[in-house]
């Protein structure tokens, strides 16, 4: 059928709208597919954005609408003082014309807050504010430091500010000291640290026995070890909890770190996926040559598994940064033991009406991470894969 | 289970008894090498298991002594329990139950939470894309960011009024008076939950990935010769191919919604729990403040194993489905 359908074709007038076709397929369709996925990606990562951007900010800035989203400030102009005069205006202070002394010298050398302020010819001017008042003000033009003062009519904070950009660095400094970020910072290396290494000591091992030890009841350990992994742990909590309370180890770091030296199913079928993969050929030499199985696991296997090792390390290191559960409830009591994710979510729950440092707050926290994905980026990959594809 | 995750086949089941001194020892180094698990699941999974199911025949409190016998009082806690109106009440003009807050919140959440990245797997693993590694690793990078953080992020893209998503609805002619209040607003919170947990879907992305970069081209190749379009293309070769991983990711969702409740946990911590209105009392945050806040230790115990046999019942229905919808190519052959 479609062979016929082909052969039926008018052959010379559909060969320029072909060809037209097959120069759409080469150029216009990839670059719609990547401008596409590169929008999508825009929006997704969009929050990062966000999160700079306002973690800059000043809380006057945060709080006022209409201000523009990166960060800025009002500016302000120094008087140079180089009109000495004195001014005698009439000003319209709040309902009746009076009139006003201004000498300009006693303005020199003083910041002055500017103004968009539109003039009489039609023209909106930048011009600094002198003096303020309900139904006029006075103003000098930057511009023009020696010229007169003008009086505008009208309310002076009516008028919209110019902003310019103005990075506030110290929000990272105010958060740093506010959640004590060294002391937590500390605190949560300690806690990946500890428990990478109980993963690791504790992980390889097992899954180096499900891998290459055969015996009765091997594999229904096993699928008994995979349904861990879909078990909820809410069915756990409440006795280890209560266990963990009677033998005195809530507040300290024993509930966190213990449990990691008992090989948990993720990593475990991590690990034992990939060793599956490598060949029983230099075991057995290995083993031929006199090796005990733990020097065969040390010199044979995992030489070769480097890089799933370093995938669960990665992995787990992650996992341990974004724990809030299990720190939030073994260290309630103890803030000075507390990681950065219970610290930062306390925080948002005192200083909720400061974005500018919540967001700051967040950057401190998900910026390891971050680093640590840009430089082991395959690693995550690969791990993740090797669950995956096996499923 | 065996269908889930296909296991090797070994060689036969020996018993210990009709070992020889060489399997015997292999039976002994293989425990000694498991070992650590095997006291792990017993003192941290299967104990508190049954631990929980027993104080949930009891009338404890944490500071109770669990083994005191006088403290059993029989199905007290489970006839409690199916009278519970925080559990169970659906009447749209009243605080909801917990379960159906859970509910309803996964019926927005695990369609995105599935369908989301299986788009964003088609689209990084379309070959007209350019710099299709750039896009993988960007689309999954989010994933790493502490949840904590990253709810907080959203939470500020979503802000009522200084979020950008509103400031941008307002330019585009939304009145000020009809723009979504987000996490504060009960008509808007669980689409706004399922954005606070929409970095989450890097695993699933890659695991979708690699799924479709495992199909045989000559699937493609012959589906292509038979007149297939690329939609055609996706429901009868990529979709049956990919649905062991469809399926897999399916599972860990639902057993993941069940279990939610940190993200309004880390957000609420200065508001009122289940805040706005008891729209985010979830099931589980329902059970940890039973236990963690009011103390009762056989209350909670009993949600956490109705919570269990719930996610066991969804989860058979579930197994019960795939007979229909997932392909296993090692299966029928």
């Amino acid at each position: 059928m479609t062979t016929h359908s082909i052969l039926q074709k008018p052959a010379i007038s559909r060969a320029g709208g072909n060809r037209r076709w097959n120069r759409f397929k080469k150029i216009a369709w990839p670059a719609s597919v990547t401008a596409f996925a590169t929008v999508l990606l825009g929006l997704f990562l969009m929050p990062f954005l966000y999160m700079v951007f306002t973690s800059l900010k000043t809380q006057t800035q945060v709080a006022t609408p209409g201000a523009p989203i990166w960060p800025a400030k009002y500016p302000t102009y120094v008087y140079t003082g180089e009109n000495k005069n004195t001014y005698t205006l009439q000003v319209n202070k709040s309902g009746f014309p009076v009139n006003q002394v201004i000498n300009m010298s006693d303005y020199a050398g003083k910041p002055l807050e500017l103004y968009r302020v539109p003039l009489p010819n039609g023209t909106t001017k930048k011009l600094a504010l002198i003096q303020g008042y309900q139904k006029s003000s006075i103003f000098i033009d930057p511009a023009k430091p020696a010229g007169d003062p003008i009086v505008w009519t009208g309310y002076y904070e009516s008028l919209p500010r110019p902003w310019v950009l103005a990075p506030q660095w110290s929000n990272y400094v105010e958060m740093w000291n506010d959640v004590n970020y060294p002391r937590v910072l500390w605190n949560t290396f300690f806690y990946a640290f500890m428990t990478t290494i109980g993963v690791l000591v504790s992980c390889i091992p097992v899954a180096y026995g499900f891998s290459r030890f055969r015996f009765p009841g091997r594999d229904v350990l096993f699928v008994v070890l995979l349904s861990v992994i879909f078990l909820p742990s809410t069915v756990t909590i409440i006795p280890t909890f209560t266990f963990f309370t009677k033998i005195g180890w809530v507040g300290s770091w024993l509930p966190l770190i213990v449990p990691s030296f008992f090989a948990n199913a993720y990593d475990t079928f991590l690990l034992r996926q990939y060793f599956m993969t490598l060949p029983r050929e230099l075991d057995e030499a290995a083993m031929i040559d006199g090796a005990n199985p733990l020097q065969v696991l040390w010199s044979v296997i995992i030489p070769q598994s480097y890089p799933v090792i370093v995938a669960v390390t990665v992995f787990h290191v992650v996992w341990a940064w974004n724990d809030y559960f299990n720190p939030l409830i073994y260290l309630s009591s103890r803030m000075d033991l507390q990681p950065i994710s219970v610290a930062l979510a306390r925080f948002n729950g005192l200083f909720g009406s400061r974005p500018e440092l919540i967001q700051a707050g967040s950057l401190l926290t998900l910026l390891f991470p971050l680093i640590l994905f840009v430089l082991a980026q395959r690693f995550f990959v690969q791990g993740i894969v090797i669950t995956g594809v096996e499923k | 289970m065996e269908n889930l995750i296909r296991l090797p086949k070994t060689g036969s089941p020996e018993t210990i008894r009709n070992m020889g001194p060489l399997a015997r020892r292999e039976f002994r180094n293989g425990l000694l090498f498991i070992s650590p698990w095997i006291i792990g699941f017993l003192v941290f999974t299967l104990f508190p298991m049954l631990a929980t199911l027993v104080f949930s025949f009891m009338n404890l409190r944490l500071t109770d002594n669990p083994l005191d016998p006088s403290k059993f009082v029989g199905l007290h806690n489970y006839a409690a329990l199916l009278k519970d109106a925080q559990v169970w009440n659906i009447r749209p003009d009243s605080t909801p139950g917990s379960l159906w807050v859970t509910i309803r919140y996964g019926l927005i959440a695990i369609p995105v939470g599935i369908l989301l990245p299986m788009g964003i797997a088609l689209l990084v693993n379309n070959p007209a894309l350019k710099g299709q590694n750039f896009f993988r690793s960007m689309f999954y990078m989010p994933y790493i960011v502490p949840f904590v953080a990253s709810i907080f992020l959203w939470a500020g893209v979503l802000n009522p009024e200084f979020g950008w998503v509103n400031m941008t609805l307002l330019a585009l002619g939304v009145p000020r008076s009809d723009l979504p209040g987000w996490i504060n607003d009960i008509n808007w919170v669980y689409p706004a939950y399922v954005l606070l947990g929409i970095w989450g879907i890097g695993n699933a992305m890659l695991t979708m990935l690699a799924g479709m970069q495992a199909v045989p081209t000559d699937l493609y190749d012959a589906a292509k010769v038979d007149g297939a379009g690329s939609f055609a293309r996706f429901a009868y070769v990529t979709f049956p191919m990919i649905s062991p991983v469809v399926f897999y990711n399916l599972i860990l969702s639902v057993v993941a919604l069940f279990q939610y409740f940190l993200v309004p946990l880390a957000l609420n911590t200065g508001n009122a729990a289940g805040f706005p209105g008891g729209a985010t009392m979830f099931y589980n945050l329902y059970l940890y403040r039973t236990f963690f806040v009011f103390q009762n230790m056989s209350y909670g115990s009993t949600l956490a194993w109705a919570l269990f046999i719930i996610i066991l019942i969804v989860t058979v229905a579930l197994f019960a489905t795939a007979r229909y919808w997932v392909y296993y190519a090692g299966e029928r052959q």
